[in-house]
């Protein structure tokens, strides 16, 4: 590209040296913990970089409102109906706080919103495997939440500022998100021998995509180093793994289910559970779009967006209306 | 064609006695919507008694770039605060 802009050779020695100085200083912020600020100066490669987590962030907890919307209606129980309906609010919440620290890089919602819809923009790939059942809602939320708590908790410390504040918020809400469904899981498992199978299955179908939600394994994780020194990643996905591992497998214990892995083991040495391979090329064919229900999945959020479109003009037409009269 | 919703700041008094405190942003039509907006997403838990929200729009923000040539000026005026000044151990109350 011709510098249009920049005659000499002296002024891009300049622009470079000025551009130097602000990148060692940023780099130095960041390594003391400072938060960065929306209109603070940053490096192109953070501000994409961030913009794409975040968003894909927000996709999540929008798109995961999809599978437990899918049992709102045929909730066993008034309270259980209650209660999954105020947790699917909060993941609409969720989202809206992320889409809103997004924004303040510089990209609009309609933008993000497109991104999603064209398959350009990834969510957790928890969300493509279908709810079958009851119990699946229990599952997700002592699971999934479950896990997802472990990967958020260190991000309310992360060095962009928004984002760390719309971690803290959605991190005091998702505790309750797990409890009620470990609740939910409870109740089956202590329920007739249909119910607690009911919850065995579920436990069986989502342990291990729960477990894929920590991301590959480290040494094949190529962004994390970078990240890791950015401090929007605070630790690494194996860690975080085996972290939720260990936490969990006592909490199936006490619920009387069997984790679906036979080599999961305790070790003595490590003072960590082992645990069986991962399927990674379900990973990444579910990461690629091919999840059961990826399909459906985003037909929903398309046809809702332009089902609503009206909505948005309307509401758009009439706060027109309303200041054209004000004004006169 | 799609519509694009204005942005809107939304601030929250948490209680009587505190002032309101920026919280995030929503995307409304009008004020009115962007204050039920508002309290669909950031007051679930009874996080607050009263909201303000304001087009983003609307805002001024200062320049981080000059923030040490706004602020700096503070910097060299210690006898602005009160230990700057000395006074003898037997004084009491001041």
């Amino acid at each position: 590209m011709y510098t249009v802009e920049l005659g000499k050779q002296n002024d891009v020695e300049a622009v470079a040296a000025v551009d130097a100085a602000r990148h060692a200083m940023f780099e130095a912020r960041v390594a003391a913990d400072d938060f960065i600020e929306p209109k603070d100066w940053m490096p192109e490669a953070y501000r994409k970089t961030l913009i794409r987590q975040i968003s894909q962030h927000a996709h999540s907890e929008i798109v995961g409102m999809l599978p437990e919307g899918n049992w709102l209606t045929r909730a066993p129980s008034l309270r259980r109906k209650a209660i999954l309906l105020a947790k699917i609010q909060d993941e609409c919440g969720h989202g809206l706080y992320l889409y809103s620290a997004a924004e303040t890089l510089g990209i609009s919602r309609e933008e993000m919103t497109e991104a999603l819809h064209a398959g350009r923009a990834k969510y957790s790939t928890i969300f493509n495997y279908p709810t079958l059942t009851w119990a699946d809602m229990g599952a997700i939320g002592w699971l999934v939440d479950g896990a997802a708590i472990l990967n958020q908790v260190p991000l309310q410390r992360t060095s962009y500022g928004p984002y760390a504040r719309a971690m803290v918020r959605i991190c005091k809400e998702e505790s309750f998100h797990q409890r009620q469904g470990y609740e939910c899981m409870m109740q089956l498992a202590s329920g007739t021998p249909a119910q607690k199978r009911m919850a065995q299955d579920a436990l069986n179908r989502w342990w291990w995509p729960a477990l894929m939600m920590f991301g590959p394994p480290d040494d094949n994780s190529p962004n994390s180093a970078q990240s890791m020194r950015w401090r929007i990643k605070r630790d690494s996905n194996d860690e975080l793994r085996q972290k939720f591992i260990d936490v969990t497998v006592p909490q199936a214990e006490a619920l009387g289910l069997t984790i679906p892995d036979p080599d999961l083991k305790w070790n003595e040495d490590r003072g960590a559970y082992d645990y069986g391979a991962i399927d990674w090329e379900e990973f990444y064919a579910v990461v690629r779009g091919e999840g059961p229900v990826a399909k459906d999945r985003i037909k929903a959020r398309i046809d809702a967006w332009e089902g609503q479109a009206w909505v948005r003009e309307a509401a758009n037409a009439y706060a027109a209306k309303q200041n054209q009269q004000a004004a006169a | 064609m799609t519509a694009i919703l204005p942005l809107w700041e939304v601030f929250v008094r948490a209680k009587n006695g505190l002032s309101h405190r920026h919280v995030g942003s929503v995307h409304a039509a009008d004020a009115r919507m962007a204050i039920q907006a508002a309290r669909d997403v950031y007051t679930r838990r009874m996080e607050g008694v009263s909201l303000w929200v304001l087009p983003s729009a609307a805002i001024t923000a200062s320049d981080p770039g000059e923030a040490d040539a706004l602020f700096a000026p503070a910097a060299d005026k210690v006898y602005r605060h009160p230990t700057f000044y000395v006074v003898p151990d037997n004084v009491k109350h001041i």
